[in-house]
């Protein structure tokens, strides 16, 4: 017989489905003869995973530089014991309450274990002068050499007073950047650093000697600006005379840079000094006979009090903070004849705002980014239902020649999935860019960081949206009838 | 036993509460490597008789038998399979796709049955020869004359070695002189034993093929049997002798 060779399998089951190379390689095919088309719609996609991206990154760097700045200030373990207001049922004692005294620091050091180091501080509002300028310093606090670590100071130049300086209530004062900047000037006005150790420094008319400097504090990122520009300025890359330029720590616009700012604009002296140049009563003879003996703190009672503007406690551990503040209560408690009049403050409410601020950061930025995609899936979702539309007849002369609703259903979704992964692609490229500009006026001097998990996320949202939109079309498009598709105009 | 075989298959549309009979109880044959055509006015009911034979479509009531597979209610899926291993459409519009050229287009069955990307070439360039059009193969189908892309549409429908081939008007957009030539070309196609349906409206195309079914009003009218007398028939006594 002449006929063709009989087909080997005479069932009608399908052989495998068309291959998924094939199906992409359609996807392109379409996407291409309509570049401009493609790109627009393309374009919902980049925006809302360069956005997602950006946004991540931007609460990442202000998260980043948020804990700097916890940390600058002396971390989570740091609890500061200031005075207040007796509560209302005690008011009637309020002549008998005795505020934070010297005694409460021995008292703490002999009754609360969990508190490992305690530093008083007696607040001076102050002016200072000096080389025929005035500057008002943050901070002008009378301390013991504790306070060095408790604050996180490092001392650059000079040294710190010592135990003898306070007990012989020297008039030595160890200063900040901010106050040395201001007087004598800042390195990259003058174009060298001055050290102003050896000068005599004015606080409040009554001169001091300037013993010692701290570094200079600042973000870490401020920092590699400043060596970048050093470096920069070494090798000539730019034409900058100046010298090395410096974030001098509070032109800063955030929360971050006034930390450090405060931070600079310190002036510490021995506390015996604040207590007998700027206090009046009590006797000195007697305070640092407290300060002495150790079992002296029992005579509370006895020994005439110098009022501390506030303690500053370092605990074991955070993990040991609530029994920690317990036992300091209950001692403090004993110390002030049960009077309520102190309180604690401790970093713990600033990071927990701080997280409660980068949730909802997230949350809003994540939001704005989600809604962009989402549009960017409806365009996805227009454009394909437009281009279905277009092509009934390519559809039915598919499924005439063998196509099955299978195969047509996954086309339609591979070409709206090519245009999301090609439009999440992009995204991911241009999100850096975004990044940049997003950082050349972001609210905050933290630079963004651009994690890896966020450009995965982001990506994989991309996808999604570009499967979801297409599910419809697709569905549209494989329901096609074939001999109304063959017959569409 | 036949190729194909129709028993008392029925197809009712509805129309505004109206009933269609499109299809009214009609039973046929076809034996392999016959040449027929199905002649009728438009309305008739050969354009659903084409569609039903060419699973593209299912019929109301009544059993169909295609090459050796019994089906009443097959599953699209299954259908999709039948097209695309053991049917080659013809179509008066040529119905390429206006983005491929010419090999592409007509590599596209293939494409549905998973042979692969150079399998797939090499058939469809023998097709492309078979119809004449070698040296056209990366044309796209708006570059050709209406003669050229009927031949492609011949070459896509041969590709995956059918059973049998439906050609519905394929003349119909065509000038008389190419028309003639595109129905040689279907009677070569015969003469090399493959079994084909020629659908139209026009008795004198019909008049080609040795063996013609009149439909009228869903029902076949007259089944002209000239088998013998088909003038272009090389070998009739083979047919009759596979039946």
């Amino acid at each position: 017989m002449n006929a063709p060779p009989a087909n080997p399998s005479p069932e009608a089951a399908r052989g495998p489905s068309f291959s998924l190379e094939t199906t992409v390689g359609v996807g392109f095919r379409e996407i291409w003869a309509h570049k401009f088309r493609s790109l627009l719609t393309m374009l919902g996609i980049i925006l809302g995973v360069s956005s997602l991206i950006a946004m991540s990154a931007l609460v990442k760097g202000m998260e980043k530089g948020a804990k700097e700045a916890l940390i600058a200030v002396g971390g989570l373990e740091k609890v500061r014991v200031e005075s207040q207001d007796l509560p209302v049922e005690q008011r009637y004692l309020a002549d008998q309450a005795v505020g934070i005294t010297i005694n409460d620091v021995y008292a703490l050091q002999g009754g609360a274990p969990l508190v490992t180091r305690i530093s008083p501080e007696m607040r001076i509002p102050a002016t200072v002068s000096a080389n025929g300028k005035r500057f008002r310093p943050f901070i002008c606090n009378g301390v013991w050499p504790v306070a060095l670590e408790m604050s996180e100071h490092v001392i650059a130049h000079g040294r710190m007073f010592n135990e003898i300086d306070d007990e012989m209530a020297r008039s030595v004062c160890v200063i900040g950047t901010a106050t040395r900047d201001e007087l004598w000037g800042s390195p990259e006005e003058v174009g060298k650093e001055i050290v102003p150790v050896g000068q005599t420094l004015y606080i409040n008319g009554v001169p001091f000697t300037i013993i010692g400097m701290f570094q200079h504090y600042e973000s870490e990122q401020a920092r590699k600006e400043r060596e970048l520009a050093q470096l920069q300025a070494q090798q000539g890359l730019t034409n900058k005379v100046t010298g090395p330029v410096r974030n001098r720590g509070w032109g800063g616009k955030g929360h971050g840079g006034f930390v450090f700012w405060l931070k600079n604009a310190t002036i510490f002296m021995p506390l015996n000094t604040a207590y007998m140049k700027f206090r009046t009563g009590g006797t000195p003879s007697a305070y640092s006979r407290g300060a002495a003996g150790t079992t002296s703190s029992t005579t509370g009672g006895t020994v005439p009090d110098a009022r501390l503007s506030n303690l500053e406690l370092k605990v074991a551990s955070v993990d040991l903070l609530t029994e920690a503040l317990t036992q300091a209560r209950n001692v403090l408690m004993s110390t002030h004849k049960g009077i309520e009049d102190f309180t604690f403050r401790t970093q713990e409410d600033w990071a927990d705002n701080i997280k409660l601020f980068i949730h909802n950061a997230r949350l809003s930025g994540g939001l704005i980014a989600g809604i962009s995609l989402l549009v960017g899936g409806i365009g996805i979702m227009n454009i394909m239902l437009a281009s279905i539309s277009e092509r009934v007849r390519e559809i039915g002369i598919r499924k005439s020649v063998g196509a099955t609703t299978n195969d047509i259903f996954i086309q339609i979704l591979v070409e709206s999935l090519v245009i999301a992964v090609l439009g999440g692609l992009t995204g991911l490229v241009t999100s850096f860019g975004l990044v940049q500009l997003i950082g050349s006026f972001s609210p905050t001097d933290n630079a963004p960081i651009v994690t890896v998990g966020a450009m995965a996320l982001a990506f994989a949202f991309s996808v999604i949206v570009g499967i979801l939109a297409g599910l419809f079309p697709a569905f549209k498009a494989a329901r096609l009838n074939p001999i109304q598709a063959l017959r569409y105009e | 036993m036949a190729l194909v075989e129709l028993r008392n298959v029925s197809k009712i549309y509805h129309l505004g509460g109206e009933e269609i009979r499109a299809l009214d109880d009609v039973s046929l044959e076809i034996n392999a490597g016959e040449f027929i055509s199905i002649i009728g006015p438009s309305g008739s009911g050969k354009s659903t008789l084409m569609h039903i034979l060419g699973c593209l479509d299912t019929p109301t009531s009544g059993t169909i038998q295609l090459d050796g597979i019994m089906f009443q209610d097959a599953s699209q899926r299954q259908l999709a399979g039948l097209r695309n291993r053991k049917i080659g459409f013809v179509f008066q519009f040529f119905n390429l796709l206006p983005k491929l050229n010419v090999v592409q287009n007509v590599e596209l069955p293939m494409i549905y049955s998973g042979v692969s990307a150079k399998e797939r070439r090499r058939r469809a360039l023998g097709a492309l020869d078979a119809v004449g059009l070698a040296d056209r193969t990366k044309h796209r189908p708006s570059q050709l004359s209406g003669g050229q892309q009927q031949r492609v549409a011949i070459a896509r429908a041969l590709v995956n070695d059918p059973r049998i081939i439906f050609a519905d008007e394929p003349t119909g957009n065509l000038d008389s002189h190419t028309g003639e030539a595109i129905l040689s070309l279907f009677r070569r196609l015969s003469q090399e034993g493959r079994t084909i349906v020629l659908v139209t409206h026009d008795p004198e195309i019909a008049a080609v093929t040795p063996r013609r079914i009149e439909i009228r009003d869903g029902k076949i009218a007259e089944k002209v049997d000239t088998t013998l007398a088909g003038l272009d028939r090389i070998r009739p006594a083979e047919t009759t002798a596979a039946e």
